[in-house]
């Protein structure tokens, strides 16, 4: 198996892994990263969103091979040491979460809508299609709303 | 544990008693029980049983006392909670009637999910939106006798008459400025033999945590990746596991041909179970592709063959027939259908085991740990006593985690290869042979004169529910022949109330055994009987020339019923003109020693309609915390609009043919409200009932009025969206 060589969250990483390895179950169960959550596999539910390069990204249906030499960010990369990024803290004024599984990829996904649209529209804040179960999208409108305005 | 050491001050609470003790340990650290001579109380008469609640509060009274809370030398308040936290908020919940009865810091307040425990019997079962019903009293008489030990052990350190001390944020204060952390004390405070002042909890009129809003315990973890579910633990040596599951509901295995996949990357066993196929291996990834090479050949299951339409037909016949005979054109009938229902928590089922010869160790999500350590056991042939059941907090339940299926499945797989196993169900696992709400039909007759309902009757033939989680013992322990009935029509009729004068009412329920796989959904049979009932509400509002919200405040019978909907009305300008193809619609639920109204407003003009905005007035007699109580009911608008608009399972030849969030099309952020309003009442009783249950029928219904009076249909089928 070849070796795939990234940045994680900061830092350099190198893996061996086939080529077509979800880069989910490469931060699962080869690196033991688990903020980005199995929620189907297929893409859909989002609840694995991380960024690549700074954009959102599905690393349940993002081939490894594809990751090679780029950026990639989880949850646990997105503050800087112990400040929390303005959407962790916005998430915290607003107490978003329920059960919180989806909510690092909400999170994510807010702050790559926030790094391309600083003042997002509700019609921009519904282009989000992560699944929460429990329903909070009325707080997480709220805290990127709250983000925004910093 | 233990020798009880009763305190000599408890007051009576309501008809029952507790008796504090303290637990032989070095630390401060204390249960309560009910005391002996009220115990006999406890066991149940009829009239005691109004409801559900109540059946669940008497079933786990005799078993409180395994609530277990310890001072820790490090000024922690630690807190053994028998109850699941599955984002309803209840560790939050507890921590504040910790921190409140002890004054302690929030901060200071640790809840952790206490492994099964057999001695607990009843009351270790997190359903019923119960828990805080069952626990809110027992929780503040232990944490307020650990107080008045605190202060008397700091009177004793000082040389100070006890009264004179005071306690807040975890320490006792002296009237000269002297302050000891309860850490300093626990020790102390473990040998106090009478507590010098009142171990009385507080007057509700000096409550400064219970009832203000607090944000979630748990926050900063979740926001920054940290918290943990069951399959982010490292438990050493434990694999990656998936099942090859049959292609119909519960099918079963003929033959299986592992040659391929054996030799496959990363595959490490392929263990025959019964429900499957289980492969384990190094990565999930390498499990799930070993998995697709199995070549099995699979045993039709019980409904193979069969397809919605037959199953409906089947409902239809097994609804009861009306008693009443109908009043020509004085009556109002209607039909209704509601497909199954996905549970579909966004943390998919799965449980991590470890079985060795004389022992096994289990993690996972699961809101009955007893029944599913029991299963474990029974599975891999252990006594009970030698499997440890460690709950871990779930990603959402909904009534999912009541069924504990993935442990005794991880427990077999274990067994055979002799490793630790972390076993995942696939979303399209959870999909095709998870849990379902059972699908329903409903035929309601209502007939009037002059205005006044006469009679109302409401008949259900609905797909057997399985409640073999515990709340078939639960009915058990409350005394056969209590109602009639095997524990479905039990808790049928526990649940089912109609809260208007409607005259002669009557609900009965045929069921369907099916062998699909079951589980109550949010708010089990009232998702679909109470929505069904609040169509039928406005349809004899319309017949009667009534205004919907004038109707229900005029013939709902009880006083807190008709605040909350003259509350959604006046907040949610219940009236107000809106543009062609819009309308607003309104329901209420009363259950659980609460209700909730919701007032919606629809546009019906898009390519599918929208929900735009939600106001909701919740009523639950006393909010613990009212910020995480909105958040619940906040969330059950958006299952209201998913389950009546767009969300459920169809069957086709025996198999559910939804896979995942793209057909199970659940509620995304485009299709929920833009604004949600959730008005919490004042305390009413005074007593906390339920919450996480309670708005659901409400919503749902709101929701569907809404859609009849914008698009001026009779909506009978559900989800509307087919």
């Amino acid at each position: 198996m070849p070796n795939y060589t990234f940045v994680l969250n900061g830092s350099p990483v190198t893996v061996n892994a086939p080529p077509d390895m979800p880069m989910l179950w490469v931060l699962r169960d080869i690196l033991g990263v688990t903020g980005p959550k199995y929620g189907c596999g297929v893409g859909v539910c989002r609840a694995c969103t991380s960024h690549l390069n700074g954009a959102a990204f599905n690393p349940c249906v993002t081939p490894v091979a594809d990751c090679a030499g780029q950026r990639v960010t989880t949850i646990e990369g997105l503050a800087e040491g112990d400040t929390l990024h303005p959407v962790q803290q916005a998430w915290l004024e607003e107490d978003v979460a329920a059960c919180g599984f989806c909510q690092a990829g909400q999170i994510m996904a807010a702050a790559a809508l926030l790094a391309t649209k600083p003042n997002p529209t509700d019609d921009d804040i519904d282009t989000i299609d992560n699944v929460c179960r429990c329903g909070t999208y009325h707080r997480i409108r709220k805290a990127i709303k709250r983000a925004a305005a910093g | 544990m233990a020798e009880p050491t009763a305190t000599p001050d408890q007051p009576a609470v309501g008809r029952r008693r507790f008796l504090t003790y303290v637990i032989a340990a070095p630390t401060l650290t204390m249960g309560a029980s009910l005391s002996a001579e009220t115990a006999s109380e406890a066991t149940p008469g009829l009239p005691d049983i109004v409801d559900l609640t109540d059946a669940l509060v008497l079933a786990a009274a005799p078993t409180v006392h395994n609530l277990v809370v310890e001072i820790t030398p490090a000024n922690r308040v630690v807190v053994q909670l028998p109850r699941e936290e599955v984002g309803q908020g209840i560790t939050t919940t507890f921590a504040m009637i910790v921190a409140e009865e002890l004054d302690a810091r929030l901060a200071d307040v640790e809840v952790r999910l206490q492994d099964a425990t057999p001695a607990n019997l009843m009351n270790q079962l997190t359903g019923g939106s119960a828990s805080v019903s069952v626990l809110y009293q027992p929780m503040r008489e232990v944490t307020a006798a650990m107080r008045a030990r605190l202060v008397t052990a700091a009177a004793h350190r000082w040389g100070l008459p006890a009264g004179s001390l005071s306690t807040r944020d975890t320490m006792v204060i002296a009237p000269d400025g002297r302050t000891a952390g309860y850490g300093s004390l626990s020790a102390d405070a473990a040998r106090v033999l009478l507590p010098e002042v009142s171990a009385a909890p507080k007057d509700p009129t000096r409550f400064t945590v219970i009832g203000t809003p607090r944000n979630r315990i748990d926050a900063l973890d979740i926001v920054t990746g940290r918290a943990r579910y069951t399959h982010d633990l490292d438990v050493p040596g434990a694999k990656p596991t998936v099942v090859a599951r049959p292609p119909t509901i519960r099918g079963t295995v003929a033959s299986v041909d592992d040659s391929v996949a054996r030799g496959m990357p990363g595959v490490l066993a392929v263990t025959r179970i019964p429900t499957g196929v289980a492969v384990t291996a190094e990565t999930f990834d390498q499990a799930q592709q070993a998995r697709d090479a199995l070549k099995i050949t699979w045993n039709p299951g019980p409904v193979a063959g069969m397809s919605d339409v037959d199953i409906r037909t089947r409902l239809r016949a097994a609804a009861p027939p009306f008693v009443l005979p109908p009043l020509g054109t004085l009556t109002v009938e209607g039909e209704f259908s509601f497909a199954f229902l996905n549970h579909a928590p966004l943390e998919v089922m799965g449980a991590i085991a470890d079985v060795r010869a004389d022992r096994a160790e289990v993690w996972m999500r699961s809101k009955s740990p007893i029944p599913a350590q029991a299963a474990v056991a029974a599975a891999v042939g252990l006594p009970q006593s030698a499997v440890t059941l460690h709950p871990i907090r779930g990603g959402g339940s909904f009534g999912r985690g009541l069924f504990f299926d993935a442990g005794p499945e991880a427990a077999l797989v274990s067994k055979a290869i002799g490793r630790p196993v972390k076993l995942l169900y696939t979303r399209a696992d959870d999909m095709h042979h998870g849990r379902m709400r059972p699908a329903s039909f409903h035929r309601v007759r209502a007939t009037y004169l002059l205005g006044t309902v006469l009679s109302y009757e409401h008949r259900v033939g609905a797909v057997e529910l399985d409640l073999r989680h515990g709340f078939g013992d639960v009915i058990t322990a409350l005394g056969a022949g209590l109602l009639p009935g095997p524990f479905a029509q039990t808790v049928f009729h526990l649940t089912q109330n109609m809260p208007y004068n409607f005259g002669v009412e009557t609900y009965l329920l045929g069921e369907v055994p099916l062998g699909v796989a079951t589980s109550s959904w949010r708010s089990i049979y009232s998702g679909a009987v109470a929505v069904a009932d609040e169509i039928m509400v406005d349809e004899i509002a319309r017949r009667l020339g009534q205004d919907p919200v004038a109707f229900r405040l005029a013939r709902l019978s009880g006083a807190r019923e008709r605040a909350v909907v003259q509350k959604v009305a006046t907040e949610g300008g219940w009236g107000r003109a809106l543009p062609p193809g819009h309308a607003q619609g309104v329901a209420i639920h009363e259950e659980y020693k609460g209700c909730a109204a919701v007032l919606v407003e629809l546009d019906a003009t898009g390519t599918e309609p929208r929900v735009t905005k939600a106001v909701v007035a919740v009523d639950v007699g006393r909010a613990i915390n009212p910020r995480g109580l909105e958040a619940q009911l906040a969330g059950v608008v958006v299952d209201g609009i998913s389950a009546t608009l767009r969300a459920g399972n169809h069957i086709d030849n025996g198999a559910v043919r939804e896979s995942s969030f793209t057909d199970f099309k659940w509620a995304r952020m485009r299709h929920s409200p833009l604004q949600t309003e959730v008005h919490v009442m004042p305390p009413s009783t005074g007593k906390p009932g339920g919450a996480g249950e309670l708005g659901f029928p409400a919503a749902a219904a709101a929701v569907a009025n809404a859609y009849a009076r914008a698009t001026g249909t009779r909506p009978r089928s559900f989800p509307i969206a087919g």
